[in-house]
C-alpha cells in the first residue's frame, strides 16, 4: 500500500491542536428532548479544523441524536449549532453539502459495483462528469481496485468494501466526515488500515468526527469526548485524559466516566 | 483425535489435550465435537473443514472479524444448517440426525435481536418457556441475577428497550429452560466497554452453574476472558489454545515504540530497512523486525536521528491481536480475492 502521505500539521497528537485554524463545528447549549426525556443536555464544544475528534459514550448516552443533529437529519430542541460554517435551523441542505457520512452499517450499496457507487455518490453531491471520471480513476489506482471496477459491492472482501465506502465518504471532498462506529467487526489488520487512511484525510484538512467502541482507537484522536447519559463529562487529548483521571489508558479513562 | 487445523510453521502441533486449560471443569466430556466441518455458500466456501472440541463445563470464545464464519458455525450446531460434509456432535447427540433433541439442550443467542417486538418483556419470556414446556418460576434461579435488572420494564415492549436491555432480555430468554450448552453470537458487538464487561461477568457466573458456553467476538481483547479460544479467520481456524497459552507460545519479538507524534513514528517505521510490520496499539506502535533480528537500541538510534520526542522503546510480551495479525498475514488469501494478502504487507 502507499503510504507517502501528507503531513498533519496538528501533530503530535495528543494535546496540541492548532487552535489558531479556528473551529469547525461549534455547538453552544445545545439541547435536544423527546418528549420529557433530554438525549442531549447543554452541550456546548468546538471542533477544530482538520482535527481527529472522537466522539465516546456508553450506549444510550446521546451520541446518536448529537450525530444526528450535527448532520443536519435533526433539529435541536434548543441552542446554537454552525457546522463548516452553516446554521444548523436554517442551512441544514448547505450543511449536508460540505459533510461526508459513513457507518459500519450504511455505506455501499451492495448490488450496485464499484464505479457504479462512486457514480452514484458523486452525482448526488453535484460533481461534474468530467472531474467525477478523473477523480475515479486517480481512486481506483490508488486503492488497487482497477481489476474489480466492475465487480458487485457484495463480492468485495469486507476491507477492500471499507476502504472504498470511506473513499466514497469523501470523494466530494468535504469539509468535515463523519464516522458513526466505521470499525465494528472488522478484522484486526484492516482496522489499522482505515485509521491509515484517517489520518491521511486528516492530512489533507478534512476534520474527522469519529465515534468507536474501540478504546484503543480513542488514543489515535486528537481530542476526545466523552459523553454519559446527555451530558459532556470530559473533553481533551488522550494523553491530558489519562492524567487526569490517573489511568494506564483510555479504556480506564472511558470506565471512571461513564460508570 | 484428528485435527486438521492449518498450521503456522511456528508452531509446535497443536495436541489437542487439556493441559492449561484453567480452570479445570468437573466434567472431562467433550460437550461440543466438530470434525471436518464445510460448509459454502454457491461457490463461496464458509467454512473449510474445521475441526473442534469443546470440553463440558467451558467457557469457549470463537474469535475473528467479520465474515470468519462463525455465524455459519453456530448455525450447524444450533441445526439451523446443515453441513456440506463432516459431523458434529453437541453432548453427544448429532447435529443432523438429533436435530429435535438438541433443540431442548441448547440456548441460542443470534448475532440479530430475533425476539418478538410487540411482545413485552414477560410475555417473550413466558412465550419461551412454554414453548420448552417449562415455567418462568422452574427456572427463575438461572436467569435471577440477569432479569431483575429488566424486570421494572417487564411490562414494556422488547421493541421499546435499550440496546443493553434487549440483550439482558435475548439472554434470559435463551437460559429459560436451563439448557447444558449455551451458544451466543457477538453478544458484545456494538456494545460500550463497561456493558461488554458486565455481559462478560454474566457469563462467568453461568458458567460456575455448570453450562458449557460458545460465545463468539470480533474484540480481540475478549479472548483473555475465555478458558480456549479458536481463532478464526477465512472460515479456516489459525489456532486453538488457552488464551495466555497463545500469547506464550508465539515466538516473534514485538518492540512497543511511543514518542510525541505518532503518526510521523508510524510513518518513519515502516521505513526502517528491516521492518517487517507496524501497526498502531493504541498509545504505542507495535513493531516486528524481519527475523526478529531488530534489536531495541538499534530503533531507539534511527528514531532518534529523526528527532523524536520522548520516546519510549522497550520489549514487550505479544498480546492475542498481535498474534492474530500475525497468523493472519502468514495464512493463505481469502477466499473471495487471490490478491488480498498484499495489502497486508507493509
Amino acid at each position: 500500500m502507499n503510504t507517502e502521505v501528507n503531513h498533519n500539521n496538528l501533530f503530535p497528537i495528543g494535546g496540541n491542536p492548532d487552535r489558531e485554524r479556528g473551529p469547525i463545528i461549534t455547538v453552544k447549549n445545545l439541547v435536544k428532548k423527546f418528549g420529557s426525556f433530554t438525549a442531549n443536555d447543554n452541550l456546548t464544544f468546538d471542533v477544530y479544523r482538520g482535527e481527529i475528534f472522537g466522539f465516546l459514550g456508553a450506549n444510550g448516552a446521546g451520541k446518536t441524536t448529537a450525530l444526528r443533529i450535527l448532520c443536519g437529519l435533526s433539529a435541536p430542541t434548543s441552542g446554537e449549532v454552525n457546522v463548516a460554517g452553516f446554521d444548523i435551523y436554517r442551512e441544514t441542505e448547505k450543511i449536508k453539502k460540505n459533510i461526508g457520512y459513513m457507518s459500519q452499517k450504511f455505506s455501499l450499496y451492495k448490488d450496485l459495483t464499484v464505479t457504479e457507487n462512486i457514480q452514484l455518490y458523486a452525482g448526488i453531491y453535484g460533481i461534474s462528469s468530467k472531474k467525477r471520471k478523473a477523480k475515479m480513476a486517480v481512486l481506483l489506482k490508488k486503492l488497487e481496485l482497477e481489476n474489480a471496477r466492475n465487480k458487485l459491492i457484495a463480492s468485495l472482501p469486507l476491507g477492500w468494501k471499507q476502504k472504498l465506502a470511506f473513499s466514497v465518504a469523501i470523494f466530494h471532498e468535504p469539509k468535515i466526515v463523519f464516522l458513526d462506529e466505521p470499525t465494528g467487526g472488522v478484522d484486526p489488520i484492516t482496522r489499522r488500515r482505515f485509521w491509515d487512511m484517517i489520518y491521511e484525510a486528516a492530512g489533507n484538512g478534512i476534520t474527522v468526527f469519529v465515534t468507536t467502541h474501540y478504546m484503543d482507537e480513542a488514543e489515535y484522536c486528537d481530542r476526545v469526548s466523552i459523553m454519559d447519559a446527555g451530558k459532556i463529562e470530559a473533553l481533551d487529548s488522550p494523553a491530558k485524559l489519562k492524567e487526569k483521571y490517573n489511568a494506564k489508558n483510555m479504556d480506564e479513562v472511558f470506565i471512571q466516566i461513564a460508570r | 483425535m484428528k485435527f486438521n487445523l492449518k498450521h503456522n510453521s511456528f508452531y509446535p502441533p497443536f495436541r489437542g489435550g487439556r493441559e492449561g486449560l484453567s480452570p479445570p471443569s468437573e466434567g472431562l466430556g467433550e460437550a461440543i465435537v466438530i470434525n471436518n466441518i464445510s460448509k459454502s455458500y454457491n461457490k463461496t466456501p464458509a467454512l473449510k473443514n474445521i475441526s473442534l472440541q469443546v470440553q463440558e463445563g467451558e467457557l469457549f470464545g470463537l474469535i475473528g472479524p467479520d465474515g470468519a464464519g462463525k455465524t455459519t458455525l453456530m448455525r450447524i450446531l444450533m441445526t439451523l444448517l446443515l453441513p456440506d460434509s463432516g459431523q458434529a456432535t453437541m453432548n453427544g447427540l448429532d447435529v443432523v440426525a438429533d436435530f429435535k433433541k438438541i433443540r431442548h439442550i441448547v440456548g441460542y443467542m443470534p448475532g440479530r435481536f430475533s425476539l418478538y417486538q410487540d411482545l413485552s418483556v414477560e410475555e417473550n419470556l413466558n412465550f419461551f418457556a412454554t414453548v420448552f414446556g417449562t415455567t418462568v418460576e422452574e427456572n427463575y434461579d438461572l436467569i435471577r441475577d440477569i432479569y431483575y435488572q429488566i424486570e421494572p420494564f417487564k411490562k414494556r415492549r422488547a421493541g421499546k428497550l435499550s440496546g443493553g436491555m434487549k440483550q439482558k432480555l435475548a439472554l434470559s430468554c435463551a437460559l429459560i429452560h436451563s439448557p447444558k450448552i449455551l451458544v451466543l453470537d457477538e453478544p458484545t458487538t456494538g456494545v460500550d466497554a463497561i456493558s461488554r464487561k458486565e455481559f462478560w461477568n454474566m457469563l462467568k457466573k453461568l458458567q460456575q452453574k455448570g453450562i458449557t458456553i460458545l460465545v463468539s467476538t470480533p474484540y480481540m481483547d475478549e479472548a483473555n476472558l475465555c478458558d480456549r479460544v479458536a481463532l478464526i479467520q477465512n472460515g479456516g481456524i489459525l489456532d486453538v489454545d488457552p488464551p495466555k497459552r497463545i500469547t506464550e507460545k508465539f515466538p516473534r519479538k514485538i518492540i512497543r515504540v511511543r514518542s510525541d507524534e505518532m503518526f510521523r513514528l508510524i510513518n518513519d517505521l515502516r521505513k526502517f530497512e528491516k521492518a517487517e510490520s507496524v501497526f498502531a496499539f493504541g498509545q504505542f506502535v507495535h513493531f516486528t523486525g524481519i527475523n526478529d533480528e531488530v534489536e531495541t537500541s538499534e530503533l531507539d538510534k534511527y528514531l532518534e536521528k529523526l528527532n523524536h520526542n520522548n520516546l519510549l522503546v522497550e520489549e514487550v510480551d505479544p498480546g492475542i491481536e498481535d498474534v492474530f495479525m500475525s497468523l493472519m498475514q502468514e495464512a493463505s488469501p481469502g477466499p473471495s480475492e487471490g490478491g488480498e494478502k498484499k495489502e497486508y504487507n507493509i
